[in-house]
């Protein structure tokens, strides 16, 4: 892309000053989108442990479905960068067994509507095991591929499995947004010695994002279990993950426009999920609403209110916390629907709204 | 009386073999010295006494659960363990208690695990079907999930090329599960070292094979992965076999399927007397002219041990099971603090959540790491 036409740079500037409030070190920092962060990552964690390796749909010879393994079967060759049969089941279970052996796979699923097929090996083979071997069999694998929503891909192709994942102990899960979060995540998820889950996201795989020298660096880990304050506030804390952080930061600068001070929190990780960064926000705005792009029964929402009503920080609150969450449909194809069926910007702006009450009745039209 | 050399050799002719993509079989006679065949002989002993043992745990009730019996199939696990190395791997299904101790689990370490002892080989934490040991895969609850984790460690073998092979075990009732023929392929396609064994006791829980199954040719379900019948009442016929496997294997052919005819003499588990499928007729019959240990006694008493030295080990082997029976009865209860114990290798948990909000528990690392 030419960069020295100005419409782009221009373009460019607006999504950057959009997305990076409350990112320290963005200043000499450099743009890589959500994919080449977590090609990076892959890239660089095969380098560093030669026990690393990727398996799934297309990741070798097609470079990726959607790109993410681009050159690394050039680089790495059959051994290490395998194409899989269309066998989820199989190569799953395959990954697992791998892992139990001592090897580190990365197992891709093309997206994780296809992880329902190997679900019984997410589960019972690897988040049990070291459990049930009373910490004899350790499984180091990584589960990862994009999840939910996409654009168009209907029903059986956009389903959100966080809630699903973050359910069962032994698993670890997380949920990156930018590409700090992916490339840092991804990472840790790697060299992680237990099951973990990286929740990616197609419509984000495409987004520029600075990324600092220092997340640019071999050595960047994210830690896993700790969420991330994207914008300070005082007056809500609004707590996303994942696709909806960049929903609740688009609100957030519309209420900033009326007045209202969002604290926006990128949990990163749904398991552990880092409740005592919510809490001290909460002792803080008073008010809460949680963003997912999930279905709202029994979803990432519903384990924070939960996990609210049973701690202090109920009586923290001045108002009940809401969830914005997907419709509870199965995702239709026709783009009216679709668009319905999932969070908007304007349906954050209109919960915080409701949660705040009185005090801003004029922001709500 | 006769006497035994140490030297002395003996050749026994073994069961023929049915061939399905093969052009050769397995060799048609076995040897064996005195020490192997006393060794032998221990190990079926012990098998059968420690099954006898946790059936009659279960019934005392100081056995909970699923308790699945192994009795009948000892030849199976006995011929395979003495053809295998050291760098091999196995994988098997819940009826793994056999296979816990031929991997190195002691008597007491798969009692005292079944009773929900400490001194379990998985602390009481994993119980009947989930016991583990170096290069022992488990003990696994789901019906066939472990063909493609084996699979799984075919691959582990190649990609570190330290010549080992894997061993799956699934039974005919397992046979018919997807995953199964995805493994297959996954194995073929990419030469993985993997010996999958079906081991056909000819029942899948109470359902018997030709109903189960529109094909009970177990060796030939592989279609283009070669396969080997074998008739696994026999420890030297499934010994033979297993050497054959580990040579396919080893010399870049890709993965064997072997079909281990056998038989188990209790029902599918403690809660099945076997009987409801199956005549007492039939039962009887096999327990009386096919158990495994009475036909390696009548092979090995010929000319390589005395009927005196079977009977030291008969005494031995007695005591020694009933001395860790008793201790796996007295031995301590996991301690309920290991409730949220090696949850996680590297716990990132500050609390985990107990079954009220006001009862935090912690998670603890017993387990040694690294």
């Amino acid at each position: 892309m030419a960069l020295k036409s100005s419409p782009v740079v221009f373009d460019l500037v607006t999504r950057l000053t959009r997305r990076c409030f409350s990112t320290s070190k963005a200043v000499s920092s450099k743009l890589v989108t959500v994919r080449d962060a977590l090609n990076q990552a892959i890239d660089e964690e095969m380098e560093r442990d030669e026990k690393v390796f990727v398996m799934g749909e297309e990741v070798a010879q097609y470079d990726g479905a959607y790109k993410v393994t681009r050159g690394l079967w050039k680089k790495y060759g059959d051994k290490r960068v395998i194409d899989t049969p269309i066998t989820e089941a199989g190569f799953a279970g395959i990954a697992v067994g791998a892992a139990f052996a001592g090897l580190k796979p990365i197992c891709e699923f093309m997206t994780f509507n296809f992880s329902m097929q190997a679900i019984d090996h997410i589960i019972n083979s690897a988040a049990k095991t070291f459990y049930m071997s009373a910490g004899t069999v350790p499984v180091p694998i990584v589960f990862r591929g994009p999840n939910g929503a996409a654009a168009g891909v209907a029903a059986q192709h956009s389903q959100c499995f966080g809630a699903w994942f973050m359910h069962c102990p032994g698993l670890k899960v997380v949920m990156p947004y930018s590409a700090e979060d992916a490339k840092g995540l991804l990472k840790a998820a790697i060299r992680d010695p237990d099951p973990v889950v990286v929740l990616e996201n197609e419509m984000l795989y495409g987004v520029p994002f600075p990324m600092s020298d220092e997340a640019l660096s071999k050595d960047f880990v994210l830690p896993i279990g700790k969420a991330k304050i994207e914008r300070a506030g005082d007056h809500v804390t609004v707590v996303c993950a994942g696709r909806t952080t960049e929903t609740a930061l688009q609100a957030a600068n519309e209420l900033a426009g009326k007045g209202i001070e969002c604290e926006v929190i990128n949990l990163r990780s749904l398991r552990p999920l880092d409740f005592d960064t919510i809490a001290e926000s909460v002792r803080k705005t008073h008010h809460l609403i949680t963003v997912e792009q999930g279905w709202p029964n029994c979803g990432v929402g519903a384990e924070i209110c939960a996990r609210v009503m049973e701690s202090a920080s109920f009586f923290e609150l001045d108002a009940p916390a809401w969830r914005v969450t997907g419709a509870d449909v199965p995702m239709p194809y026709a783009a009216a629907l679709e668009a319905r069926a999932l969070p908007a910007p304007h349906h954050v702006v209109a919960a915080a709204a409701a949660v705040l009450g009185n005090r801003i009745s004029e922001a709500v039209n | 009386m006769m006497k035994t050399v140490s030297t002395f050799i003996s050749k026994h002719f073994i069961q023929p073999f049915k061939l399905h993509k093969l052009d050769r079989g397995p060799a048609s006679t076995s040897t064996l010295t005195a020490d192997d065949a006393l060794k032998m002989y221990e190990n079926l002993v012990v098998l059968r006494r420690l099954e006898s043992a946790s059936g009659n745990l279960y019934q005392e009730k100081a056995i909970r659960g699923f308790c699945h019996l192994y009795s009948g199939q000892e030849a199976v696990a006995i011929g395979m363990r003495a053809a295998m190395r050291n760098v091999d791997t196995l994988i098997t299904s819940y009826r793994c208690h056999s296979w816990a101790y031929l991997m190195g689990v002691s008597a007491l370490g798969v009692l005292a695990e079944l009773t929900g002892r400490k001194t379990g080989c998985s602390r009481g934490k994993g119980g009947s079907m989930h016991m583990y040991a170096k290069n022992f895969f488990g003990g696994n609850g789901i019906v066939g999930a472990q063909v493609p984790l084996g699979a799984g460690a075919g691959l582990a073998h190649k990609y570190n090329d330290d010549g080992g092979v894997n061993f799956c075990l699934y039974g005919d009732g397992a046979a018919n599960q997807g995953q199964l023929f995805e493994a297959f392929n996954m194995a073929k396609l990419w030469s993985l070292p993997c010996v999958f064994v079906c081991e056909n006791n000819r029942y899948g829980m109470g359902t018997s094979a030709n109903r189960s199954s529109a094909s009970t040719e177990y060796y030939t379900r592989g279609d283009y992965v070669p396969g080997l019948w074998v008739d696994a009442m026999d420890v030297l016929t499934t010994k033979e076999a297993t050497k054959f496997g580990i040579e396919h294997c080893t010399s870049g052919k890709g993965p064997l399927v072997m079909e281990m005819s056998t038989y188990r003499f209790h029902g599918h588990s403690m809660s099945d007397p076997g009987t409801s499928y199956r005549s007492r007729e039939e039962v009887q019959q096999m327990r009386q002219t096919k158990d495994p240990i009475t036909t390696f006694k009548e092979q090995i008493t010929k000319e390589l041990v005395t009927a005196g030295q079977l009977k030291e080990i008969d005494i031995k082997v007695k005591k020694e099971i009933e001395e860790a029976t008793q201790q796996s009865k007295k031995d301590p209860e996991v301690d309920v603090e290991e409730l949220a114990a090696d949850i996680y290798y590297k716990n990132y948990e500050s609390k985990i959540r107990n079954v009220r909000p006001d009862q935090v528990l912690s998670h603890v690392e017993v387990a040694p790491r690294k």
